[in-house]
């Protein structure tokens, strides 16, 4: 079936089978295979993408679900030029091991950061808790997320 | 696992949604945040030849709160509950409860009707919806019905709910100001479903005792469920810490759990009554 959307700031139009999921087409059909695809049942966390500004698990919707939507994976949020403030600060805090959680990593606090750049380190770790890194690194981590905080305070957003 | 194959449709008004279920005789399937029901695909534990996406549907996505009590859309997501100022007051208990469902990224999605319809025995509002005396008004090509709460869940993920049955609205009895309340649970992780959870509410009178009593369990049974044997201790008497004492134990004895992957039922019927000491604790303080 045909759909319509909007990924990273771009029109975008796909012909999926309806039982595609949103994580499966951006992978398969438009290539975007920085979003990672882990469980597959809604519990790690790795395919977190932005739905009109929501952090989403996209593996729990079907991209037919998406027509209409803006999109924003984890190309999205950085560009080649330079890291973001927030990728800047995993950097610096080696909240990245082996690399597969940290696009749902970055989506997620990119999301949390953006509505609320004075959350403490409780709240970032609850919303965090929808994320399993499976090296195990969460303590840098939150560190990581809590260091990006000021960069967000100076601009609403950096999408 | 990946889907099994299926078809999609996004029907505009609710008599297509309807239809579309009638047409399918059981064999399609109304998809709201799809939080529940896109994991059960995954694990082929449902395969619907249709999936009716409700996401066009307005009306189900909206938050009423008047005198006689508050409604809430079958498609009003757990954000939604979290972010609505007036719940604070309208149904504190409803919006304790919503704090403790699912993971950040879930909660933007996951919709309160989409709970109610999955019947998780684990699941909060289920519990919260029994404990309430809550209404679930629903449509089906015969027209349209409301359920009480307690006749509604009839087993793990198994409801009263027609095929061509969509719920609309989740309707709760008028919440009033001084009304003590609790909830508890406990999980494993953060988000996670839980062992086992209980919801206290009461009135008090000037004299300070407790009447209106309602106790309700999760987590522990096959679906969520009152429990009027400890009600009935505490109707009528001063809730402080013998009557706690005494409803924690008239709990462990009363609730139906069983031993699953995650806990013994021993356990769980200790859990139980320590969740519902903890929820009179807190509505008594």
């Amino acid at each position: 079936m045909p759909i319509r959307f909007e990924v990273n700031g771009k029109a975008v139009s796909v012909d999926v089978e309806a039982r595609t999921t949103l994580a499966d087409c951006l992978r398969h059909h438009l290539r975007l295979t920085g979003t990672h695809v882990g469980c597959e049942h809604g519990v790690c966390g790795a395919c977190t993408v932005l739905v009109d500004g929501d952090a989403v698990r996209s593996c729990l919707m079907l991209a037919a679900q998406a027509e209409g939507s803006k999109v924003v994976t984890v190309e999205g949020l950085s560009n080649d030029d330079a890291l973001t403030p927030l990728q800047a600060s995993f950097r610096k805090h080696h909240a990245l091991q082996c690399g597969f959680c940290t696009p749902g990593m970055i989506t997620t606090a990119h999301a949390l950061l953006s509505e609320e750049p004075d959350c403490d380190a409780d709240r970032v770790r609850d919303v965090l808790s929808g994320n399993i890194c499976r090296c195990t690194g969460y303590i840098s981590i939150v560190e990581a997320v809590l260091d990006a905080r000021a960069a967000y305070k100076d601009k609403e957003s950096r999408r | 696992m990946k889907l099994p194959p299926l078809e999609y449709a996004c029907p505009a008004t609710l008599s297509e949604a309807i239809a579309l279920l009638a047409a399918h005789d059981g064999d399609a399937k109304a998809i709201a945040g799809g939080q529940s029901l896109m994991p059960m695909l995954a694990f082929r534990m449902a395969a619907p030849t249709l999936l009716v996406d409700l996401r066009k549907l307005p009306e189900l996505k909206e938050i009423r709160i008047t005198a006689d009590g508050v409604g809430l859309g079958a498609m009003v997501r757990w954000r939604d509950i979290e972010d609505d100022e007036r719940l604070a007051s309208a149904h504190p208990l409803l919006q304790a409860a919503v704090a403790h469902v699912a993971h950040y990224q879930i909660r933007n999605r996951g919709t309160i009707g989409g709970s109610v319809a999955h019947a998780d025995p684990a699941a909060e509002i289920p519990g919260i919806v029994v404990t309430c005396e809550a209404r679930i008004a629903v449509t089906g090509k015969s027209g349209a019905r409301e359920i009480a709460a307690a006749e509604f869940f009839l087993g793990p993920m198994m409801t009263v709910l027609a095929p061509d049955e969509i719920i609309t609205e989740i309707r709760f009895p008028a919440w009033p100001v001084r009304r003590r309340w609790g909830f508890e649970e406990f999980s494993r992780r953060r988000g996670d479903f839980a062992l086992a959870g209980a919801a206290v509410f009461y009135d008090q009178d000037a004299g300070g005792k407790a009447s209106n009593v309602h106790v309700g369990v999760i987590g522990v049974g096959d679906r969520p469920r009152r429990l009027p044997e400890v009600e009935a201790v505490l109707n009528g008497r001063a809730v402080d810490a013998a009557t706690i004492e005494r409803a924690a134990e008239i709990t462990s004895a009363t609730v139906d759990a069983q031993d699953d992957i995650h806990a013994g039922a021993a356990y769980r019927r200790s859990l139980a009554g320590t969740m519902v000491e903890r929820a009179l604790t807190r509505a008594a303080g």
